[in-house]
């Protein structure tokens, strides 16, 4: 590999112009040089801008360094200048994941496995999103047994009735439901005061300079609650009682919050 | 600031992590008393701190679980961790992502007892 990037440095040395960059560029990446490999891609995108393989290669780079905000912005010039370029929807499926917002990711992995639906890393990837995309086999397959599977949102989840509420932006009611002690259903109001906690969620975490804000857990005498963004500006909420510890009602959401997406795709269809 | 809120305080802020804490008024989300690290913006935390504790109130009581007790507010660079102090405020604490969630909030409820 040394030998190899001598080599490279030589050609690049006697052809400023070769695309050997691209091959440097990654070498150095792959061995963890991000410096030098931040520089080769640099200068690469400098004097090929209208490559996407070197934005490409500049993105990877800037993930490998932690620098994702970057690495989006690369994997877009990337896809600009070729739309359905492999390694900028790779690129982007991920970021989407990491931030959790797993439509947009898939969208990205689909594109590039219709592009080459020999890549074995875009089937693996989909994998994992579409894992974390959709409620378990366990509960389909229960919800199935019981002859429960209804036009619901939350169809086949526990409580889906008086503890899963869906809420868009404005404080109403998508779907679930969620009802008191004294089973009255509340949904309508627990929506409202909802909407806005959550957007005050979203205030302070920007002003606070705390990122983008994954989830609220309340605790209080006769329950929890846990707050989620299945997607911007739609929230989900988790009702359970003392008895369920937090940690079930944070993976509870999890599986909600899939559910919740894939119900939102396809009522947009 | 008496001396017993501050040692309450100070004893918050040794769980590793934490970056601050703050007792707050609930009613006006002014700070009462603080123990905050440099560069931690106290009055906007009281503030907002306040403000979502009061919404989170409101759906928590309708939803029928009662008045919270503990709050925690998780984003992707860290945390804004409540209980309710003594009468009507609130202590607040801010925290990195990777704070020990279950050991704040343990040394937070001993805090506000120990404030009385």
């Amino acid at each position: 590999m040394v030998a190899d990037i001598k080599a490279m440095t030589a050609e690049m040395a006697r052809d400023p112009d070769s695309l050997v960059f691209l091959q440097l560029g990654e070498a150095l990446r792959v061995l963890g040089n991000l410096d030098a490999a931040v520089k080769v891609a640099m200068a690469g995108c400098e004097r090929h801008s209208d490559h996407a393989d070197a934005h490409d290669l500049l993105a990877r780079v800037f993930v490998d360094a932690g620098n994702f905000d970057a690495a989006h912005e690369e994997w877009e010039r990337a896809l600009q200048l070729e739309e359905r370029h492999v390694g900028a929807h790779k690129g982007m499926g991920f970021l989407l994941y990491r931030l959790d917002e797993l439509d947009s990711a898939l969208d990205h992995l689909e594109t590039a496995l219709a592009t080459d639906p020999t890549d074995e890393s875009v089937v693996q990837a989909l994998r994992t999103v579409r894992a974390a995309a959709e409620p378990s086999e366990a509960d389909i397959t229960a919800a199935r047994a019981s002859g429960e599977i209804r036009a619901d949102v939350f169809a086949g989840f526990d409580g889906a009735e008086e503890g899963i509420l869906l809420v868009d932006g404005q404080g109403r009611v998508l779907g679930g439901g969620v009802r008191n002690a004294s089973g009255e259903d509340v949904a309508a109001e627990v929506a409202a005061y909802l909407a806005g906690a959550a957007q005050e969620a979203e205030r302070a975490a920007r002003l606070l300079e705390l990122g983008v804000w994954r989830a609220i857990a309340v605790e209080a005498p006769d329950g929890h609650l846990h707050v989620s963004q299945p997607r911007q500006g739609t929230f989900l909420l988790i009702k359970r009682d003392r008895a369920v510890p937090p940690g079930r009602v944070a993976l509870l959401a999890q599986r909600a919050a899939a559910a919740a997406r894939t119900w939102l795709q396809a009522e947009e269809r | 600031m008496t001396s017993r809120i501050g040692r309450a305080l100070d004893g918050v802020t040794r769980v590793r992590g934490l970056q601050g804490a703050m007792l707050v008024s609930l009613d006006d989300g002014l700070v009462v008393a603080d123990a905050l690290m440099e560069g931690v913006r106290g009055n906007a935390m009281a503030a907002l701190a306040a403000s979502l504790a009061n919404r989170l109130s409101l759906a928590s009581a309708s939803s029928g679980i009662g008045a919270p007790q503990f709050l925690h507010l998780q984003a992707d660079h860290g945390v804004l961790l409540a209980v309710p102090g003594p009468e009507v405020t609130l202590l607040v604490c801010v925290g990195g992502a990777d704070v020990n969630v279950g050991l704040a909030r343990l040394e937070m409820l001993r805090a506000v007892e120990k404030m009385g």
